[in-house]
């Protein structure tokens, strides 16, 4: 099964500048806005179908949904009406698929899912994405995007980042190659686990990246953040990014990294 | 609530410390009646204190967080200073800074060298400055994985008190890698080939928190608390409102207890009532024990299966 991105409008709005576009301009300005250039969130699909060769790739783990080990209330009839309204069963979504002939293990934590928050069922699906990357020798991409913990699941959400950043060192150690793509927002216990820990990490450009929230710095410190900060370039100019990447131009980066790193890549070297 | 009972010991201490006090004086003067009128009167403060403590045997999960937030529990200093001998501080990160917040070194566990570090709240207005009431920065974070290599190259087992608010949220911190450091230390733990004890003493919250106790063995203080975030963070996301911290606190599952029942803590650490600043050293007597007992028995494992034992504890949830 594949996650598909639909919407019926044929306009669509930009957050950044709050001018309309038409669908089709998006779609062939890979979702960033025609206007003011300002990118916006994109399904796990879409992604998929962005980086994988002819659109192909087959979604993994997907049987793994959220519990309520807290017993919390309102928050089993929360995940129900969040499915109905996102058609996701969870952030993050697994897939495999061939990046320019390289067959490769990708996760999107899809943001419109809980803000990307990390619950019980993400942190595992994330972990056996990893785990199957490392079993099957695949190089790994992660997509993240979080709001951070999902509070509903309270300590088994937290320690979904030591879970899956063991998992990432594990693989790590066996030799396998993991490029951590952070797109917007990626904060909180996603930040500090696996996000995080990639052998390469590229951001898409303006993403929100960092591990406390822009209002819990500015209550802590007593002022206004600049503009800028724990944004995409912030953490560029910080060292703490490799690259930032167009998303037009992000297959033909992986592309690249892949066969930097030994991969038999095929379409040429068109960079 | 249990503060309202604090209070009210606080207040009988003072009295007793008083009437103590002017005890030695009459004892010299010879005044004995006065003197023995004294003497009850402290023995009838002192039934009156312990009827309010009986009181603390059924306390909210609230209550718990008040305790284990107390300035007066015992704080790493303190446990170090009981529990373990030679002790020999390590600083800085030995990259670009020192961050008090990180507390640590080594010493001696029953002869057995080990590496002991844990967050650092301070106990005066300066020390908490200097300490940022425990919340760590970057630098705090990558000075323990500084002090967790050099305990795995000379096969020290590793021993953690987790007593933080959370990492510290600041631009500096973040300017620094805040996220990168807490992810490289979860990584660096979940993969150390020496025994690894966590003992959660006071408030452990967030990555703050986790990224000190990837262990072998979690500990737990009876009036500890481990949680994803502060109730205070938690409510203020959830529920757009910090009123509802005694409906969150129930909800979050934070007490040793809860963390018990959850397989998230391996054992508790009993308190005496009122929690441990009452009498530091029956905690201090009970903790020794339950680390040294542990302890014998992670040492008997091998690398690989310390690994595959951390492995299991965290791979499960």
């Amino acid at each position: 099964m594949t996650e598909e991105y639909i919407d019926t409008d044929p306009f669509e709005m930009c957050k950044g500048c709050h001018r309309r576009s038409r669908r089709s301009q998006w779609e062939s300005h890979y979702y960033v806005c025609p206007v003011c250039g300002k990118y916006k969130n994109v399904s796990a699909g879409y992604r998929f179908s962005l980086i994988f060769d002819n659109k192909s790739f087959k979604v993994i783990n997907r049987g793994i949904t959220s519990d309520d080990p807290l017993n919390f209330p309102g928050y089993k009839e929360k995940l129900r009406s969040v499915k109905e309204r996102t058609h996701l069963n969870e952030t993050a979504v697994a897939a495999v698929g061939k990046i320019s002939g390289v067959k490769t293990v990708a996760v999107v934590l899809d943001s419109r899912f809980f803000m990307g928050s990390m619950s019980q069922a993400a942190g595992e699906r994330i972990t056996r994405a990893i785990e199957a990357a490392d079993k099957h020798k695949l190089p790994l991409v992660i997509f993240s995007a979080s709001g951070g913990a999902r509070m509903q699941e309270g300590m088994f959400s937290l320690w979904q980042m030591a879970k899956t950043a063991d998992a990432v060192e594990e693989f790590s150690r066996n030799g396998g190659l993991y490029i951590s793509v952070l797109t917007h927002p990626t904060t909180g216990g996603v930040t500090a686990s696996f996000a995080t820990l990639g052998d390469i990490t590229l951001a898409e450009p303006g993403a929100l990246i960092g591990f406390a929230g822009p209002r819990v710095i500015e209550q802590t410190i007593g002022k206004k953040l600049p503009k800028g900060f724990q944004r995409a370039e912030y953490l560029y100019q910080h060292g703490f990014v490799d690259a930032i990447v167009e998303r037009s131009e992000l297959k033909k980066t992986l592309t690249k990294l892949l066969m930097l790193h030994g991969c038999k890549v095929t379409g040429g070297t068109p960079w | 609530m249990v503060d309202k009972i604090f209070e009210q010991t606080e207040r009988i201490d003072k009295k007793i410390q008083d009437i103590q006090s002017e005890q030695k004086e009459l004892n010299v003067s010879g005044k004995e009646d006065k003197y023995f009128e004294n003497e009850e009167k402290i023995d009838h403060l002192k039934k009156l204190r312990s009827d309010l403590l009986d009181q603390c045997r059924d306390l909210t999960p609230e209550d718990h967080v008040y305790i284990a937030r107390l300035s007066n529990r015992p704080h790493i200093k303190d446990f170090i200073g009981a529990l373990f001998t030679d002790f020999f501080e390590q600083r800085g990160d030995h990259l670009c800074d020192e961050d008090e917040a990180i507390y640590g070194g080594i010493a001696l566990f029953h002869k057995i060298p080990v590496t002991v570090l844990g967050h650092r709240k301070g106990r005066t207005v300066e020390e908490n400055v200097a300490c940022r009431f425990g919340m760590p920065s970057p630098e705090g974070y990558r000075k323990a994985m500084r002090m967790f290599k050099e305990a795995e190259k000379f096969n020290r087992p590793i021993i953690t008190f987790i007593d933080t608010p959370g990492a510290y949220p600041g631009m500096e911190a973040e300017a620094h890698g805040q996220g990168e450091a807490i992810a490289r230390s979860l990584a660096m733990m979940s993969h150390l080939k020496v025994p690894v004890i966590s003992v959660v003493t006071g408030e452990g919250n967030s990555g703050g928190a986790l990224a000190l106790s990837v262990a072998n063995r979690i500990l737990m203080l009876k009036y500890a608390v481990y949680s994803v975030l502060s109730p205070e963070g938690f409510c203020s996301i959830l529920f757009k409102d910090t009123s509802k911290k005694t409906e969150a606190c129930s909800l979050m599952h934070l007490t040793a207890d809860e963390l018990y029942q959850n397989k998230m803590a391996d054992e508790i650490i009993d308190e005496p009532l009122g929690g441990a600043s009452f009498d530091p050293v029956t905690v201090y007597d009970e903790l020794d024990r339950a680390i040294y007992r542990n302890l014998k028995e992670l040492q008997k494992m091998s690398p690989s299966q310390l690994l595959a034992d951390r492995h299991r504890k965290f791979r499960r949830i």
